[in-house]
């Protein structure tokens, strides 16, 4: 199956991004497809490559480019929802891309299910 | 594939304190834009994003209610409203700025189930 996810929350702060990673693993390991991932909202904040966790724990920002990379995951931040919050091409950790809320509709369009992560 | 879906936005926050109505109104744009069926839910909360007369000069914060009366020029005209959620309010459907069809629970549910896309914010 062929999947588009939208993140809608920060990391950190809400589980909804770890979900969703997970989520994403697990699907990729059953043999299915995530097409493209969509942060939106505070999910924006998934995508700086300024974030330093402490050691002892996740790095959800490194923890996604690793999925971009390994696997193929488009990585899409929404630029309205990132220029209000401070994030631009010159801070995008790998993989990620700055975009329109067009690539949500259309991971909507193209995906057999679109899975939100959120509030 | 189709390339033409049916896609549900389901709001369910209060107006203001987050900022979750402000940018589903956003996307609700855009999927207008390209070409989808679209219709919008109002459900817990989020039936207050409707409700007329609101004034936000006091909160610093941009009133985007004027949006919902603007959607109908983007033929977004399937706009629905959870009986529930307006009666555990003290709400009435003339209370709301728009025309929408109010429906209950149960109705509310099969149309979700006729959905391609749902999207909850």
């Amino acid at each position: 199956m062929k999947l588009g996810i939208l993140v809608n929350e920060g990391p950190y702060q809400h589980q909804a991004s770890d979900t969703a990673y997970l989520f994403c693993k697990a699907a990729i390991a059953r043999g299915h497809e995530v097409s493209r991932v969509f942060f939106y909202h505070d999910g924006v904040n998934n995508s700086t490559r300024l974030t330093e966790p402490p050691q002892d724990d996740r790095n959800v920002v490194q923890r996604w480019s690793r999925l971009a990379e390994e696997h193929g995951v488009d990585l899409v931040v929404c630029v309205a929802a990132a220029l209000r919050r401070g994030i631009k091409d010159e801070v995008l950790a790998p993989g990620f891309r700055i975009s329109g809320l067009g690539q949500l509709v259309e991971a909507g369009i193209e995906a057999d299910r679109l899975v939100t992560f959120g509030d | 594939m189709s390339d033409h879906k049916k896609f549900m936005f389901v709001n369910r926050k209060a107006p203001h304190g987050t900022i979750y109505a402000l940018e589903s109104l956003e996307v609700v744009l855009i999927t207008a834009a390209f070409d989808q069926d679209v219709s919008l839910v109002f459900v817990d909360d989020g039936v207050y994003q409707l409700k007329r007369g609101m004034q936000t000069k006091g909160i610093e914060t941009k009133n985007f209610s004027p949006t919902y009366r603007a959607l109908d020029g983007y033929d977004v005209e399937k706009l629905y409203v959870e009986r529930e959620s307006l009666e555990a309010r003290g709400l009435a459907e003339g209370d709301l700025l728009v025309d929408v069809e109010v429906l209950g629970r149960d109705e509310l549910s099969a149309l979700m189930e006729q959905q391609d896309v749902v999207l909850s914010f």
